[in-house]
C-alpha cells in the first residue's frame, strides 16, 4: 500500500468512527452505530497490518486478548459496567503508555526520525502522562467502584483526604512538567531518565488525584477519565503523525467531557468542586445527625399493592439501591401486572440514577422494560402533579425536596419531583441517608408511605400481592 | 507565506476539527444510551491499537517490539470487550422493541 491509499483508509475509518457516535442518537439506530465502529475498527488494523513488517507477535496478542475482551465482555454483569469501564479506560491509559515508550525506543519503526523531532517530543510528553494518570487513576475508579476497599484504603469509596494534599499534587505535577521538558531538551543519550522520572510521576499523580474523590461522585469520574483516555489517544495520535488517532481520541475526548459535565450538572457540582474531592461519605455524613425526631409512617407490600392497584397512573423511580438490590425484574413484573390492569406505569429516570451516565437505563433494559415507558427527567417532571403514586426504589437524594429549597446543602440540584404525586411510596432499606449525607423531608411527609426491606424482597412480596 | 507546514500545526488542525465533530455528535446522543455510549467510546479509543501494531511488527527485536505487542494485547481486549459488550446492551434495547411490536399486534 503507498501512504496515499493508507491515509485515505484511515480516513474511512475516521468517518466510520464519527457515523458510529452519530448512530447512538437513537435506540434504534444504534446497533447500525456499534456495527460501524467495528467495521471502522477492521479497516484502520487491517490497512496497519498491510505496512507492518512482521505479524506473529501483533497477531498472537491480538488473538489472546481480543479473547479476553470477547470473554469478559459476555460474562460482565449489567451492574458491573461501571467497574468494567473504568479497568477498560486503565488499558487504553497503559497501552497509551507503552506505545509511547515503543516509539521513544525505536521511533523509525513509526517511520519517525531519529532523533525524534521536537514537536513528536512534546507530543509523547503528552500523550504518556496523559496515559498514565489515566491508567492509575481508573485502577483507583476500579477498585472504587468494585469495592475494594476493604483491601485498601486507596480503594475506600469515602475520600481518601489528608492536609496539604491539593499542595503536594500541585507540586508533583510541576516537578513532572518539569521532567518532561528536560525529556524534549534532551539528547537521544540523556532522554530516559527525565522520560521514565516523569512517567512514575505521572502514574502517582493518577492515584492521588483520584483517591479524594467520593463514591457519590464515581458518575463524574468515570466520565472523566473516559475522557482522559480519549486525550490520551489523541496524543499518541500526535507523536505518530496519524490524523485517524488523533481524530478517534478527540471524538472519546469530548465525549467524556461532555457526560461529566451533563452528570456535575444533574448533582449541580462544580467540575472543580469534584476534582478537589473530599465530598460525600464519612465527611459529609456528619451533618445528618441533629434535628428532631420525626414520624414516618410505614407501611407492608401488601398496602403497596393495594395502593398500586386502586391507582390511575402510576411513576416508577428507580435508583441505585434497586440495582444492588437485583430488584429489576421483579419490578418489571409489578409494572406488567399493572399495566394489564389498565393502569398507566411509567419510569422517572434521574441523570445520576445507578454510578455511570444512562447505567439505570441499561438496567431497565435489561430486565426487558419497554423504552417508551422509560423517561428523562426533563421530559417527566412536569407530569408528577397529576399522577396517583409515585413510587421511589432506592433512590434518596434524587428526589429530596430540599433541593429546592435556599441554604440547604443541595440546593440547586435539580430533582425528580416525587414529592408533588398524590401519593408516594418509597422503599428503602433503612432510614440512612444518601450520598449527600443529609435527610430527606419526602419521607415525613403526610401522604409519604415507607416499605423497608430488601428491593427484591419486597418487589416479589408486592408481585405476589396484587391480584 | 514561504516554507512547509510543519506537521504539528496539520495535528492541530485536524484535532481542533474533531473536537468539534465530536462535540456537536455526541450532545445528539440520547442521555438513555449514555453507558453504551461510553463503551463504544472506549472501543474506539482502542485504535491505538495501530500504533501498537507497528511497533510490534516493525521487524526489529528490539524492546519497542515487544511493548508493542503487550500494547497490542491489552488494546485488543478494549476492542472485542468494548465492541462486543457494546452489541450485547444494545441489543437489550432491541428486544423491547419487537415484544412491542408483537403487543400491537
Amino acid at each position: 500500500m503507498t501512504a496515499n491509499q493508507v491515509a485515505l483508509s484511515y480516513l474511512l475509518a475516521s468517518v466510520l468512527f464519527i457515523l458510529s457516535l452519530r448512530d447512538l442518537s437513537d435506540p434504534a439506530s444504534a446497533r447500525r452505530g456499534n456495527l460501524l465502529g467495528m467495521i471502522g475498527m477492521a479497516i484502520a488494523v487491517l490497512t496497519t497490518f498491510a505496512i507492518s513488517h512482521r505479524f506473529d507477535l501483533a497477531i498472537a496478542a491480538l488473538v489472546v486478548g481480543g479473547l479476553l475482551g470477547a470473554v469478559v465482555a459476555k460474562r460482565v454483569e449489567m451492574t458491573q459496567m461501571p467497574e468494567l469501564v473504568a479497568a477498560m479506560h486503565s488499558l487504553v491509559g497503559l497501552s497509551a503508555v507503552l506505545i509511547a515508550y515503543a516509539v521513544v525506543s525505536d521511533p523509525t519503526a513509526f517511520g519517525l526520525e531519529t532523533p525524534i523531532p521536537p514537536g513528536n517530543r512534546l507530543e509523547l510528553f503528552i500523550g504518556t502522562f496523559v496515559g498514565a494518570i489515566t491508567f492509575t487513576g481508573s485502577i483507583v475508579a476500579f477498585g472504587k467502584l468494585a469495592g475494594l476497599g476493604k483491601y485498601s484504603r486507596l480503594f475506600s469509596s469515602a475520600p481518601v483526604v489528608f492536609r496539604g494534599q491539593h499542595f503536594v499534587n500541585l507540586v508533583l505535577a510541576l516537578v513532572m512538567i518539569g521532567a518532561g521538558l528536560l525529556f524534549f531538551a534532551a539528547s537521544p543519550e540523556g532522554q530516559w531518565p527525565p522520560f521514565v522520572f516523569m512517567t512514575v510521576l505521572a502514574f502517582v499523580l493518577g492515584i492521588l488525584t483520584i483517591i479524594p474523590i467520593g463514591g457519590a461522585d464515581m458518575p463524574v469520574v468515570i466520565s472523566m477519565l473516559n475522557s482522559y483516555s480519549g486525550w490520551a489517544a489523541a496524543g499518541i495520535g500526535f507523536s505518530l503523525n496519524n490524523p485517524m488517532l488523533i481524530i478517534a481520541g478527540s471524538l472519546v475526548g469530548a465525549s467524556g467531557a461532555i457526560l461529566s459535565y451533563i452528570m456535575c450538572k444533574a448533582m449541580n457540582r462544580g467540575f472543580l468542586s469534584v476534582i478537589l474531592g473530599g465530598f460525600g461519605g464519612e465527611t459529609a455524613a456528619g451533618a445528618a445527625g441533629g434535628g428532631e425526631q420525626k414520624q414516618v409512617k410505614s407501611g407492608s407490600p401488601e398496602d403497596v399493592a393495594f395502593l398500586l392497584s386502586n391507582a390511575d397512573s402510576v411513576i416508577i423511580v428507580p435508583g441505585y439501591g434497586l440495582a444492588v438490590g437485583r430488584a429489576q425484574h421483579a419490578t418489571k413484573e409489578m409494572a406488567d401486572k399493572l399495566t394489564a390492569k389498565g393502569i398507566t406505569v411509567r419510569y422517572a429516570i434521574h441523570p445520576v440514577a445507578g454510578r455511570m451516565p444512562g447505567h439505570m437505563n441499561v438496567l431497565l433494559a435489561e430486565a426487558e422494560v419497554s423504552y417508551d415507558q422509560v423517561f428523562e427527567m426533563e421530559n417527566i417532571n412536569s407530569d408528577f402533579g397529576n399522577t396517583d403514586v409515585a413510587f421511589v426504589l432506592g433512590a434518596n437524594d434524587v428526589v429530596n425536596p430540599l433541593a429546592e429549597q435556599p441554604g440547604s446543602p443541595i440546593y440547586g440540584m435539580p430533582i425528580l419531583e416525587a414529592h408533588k404525586a398524590r401519593t408516594v411510596i418509597v422503599n428503602k432499606r433503612s432510614m440512612a441517608v444518601g450520598y449527600a449525607g443529609i435527610d430527606n423531608p419526602l419521607f415525613y411527609m403526610n401522604k409519604t408511605m415507607m416499605v423497608f426491606g430488601d428491593a427484591k424482597k419486597v418487589m416479589e412480596e408486592i408481585v405476589k400481592a396484587i391480584e | 507565506m514561504t516554507g512547509t507546514i510543519d506537521p504539528v500545526v496539520v495535528n492541530l488542525t485536524v484535532f481542533v476539527l474533531a473536537v468539534f465533530v465530536g462535540y456537536q455528535v455526541v450532545w445528539r446522543v440520547t442521555p438513555a444510551l449514555h453507558t453504551p455510549l461510553m463503551s463504544v467510546t472506549n472501543a474506539i479509543s482502542s485504535v491505538i491499537l495501530v500504533g501498537a501494531i507497528l511497533a510490534a511488527g516493525s521487524g526489529e527485536n528490539g524492546p519497542g517490539a515487544w511493548l508493542g505487542t503487550v500494547a497490542v494485547g491489552l488494546a485488543a481486549i478494549n476492542t472485542f470487550g468494548g465492541f462486543l459488550v457494546s452489541q450485547r446492551m444494545l441489543e437489550m434495547f432491541k428486544k423491547k422493541e419487537k415484544s412491542q411490536d408483537g403487543s400491537k399486534k
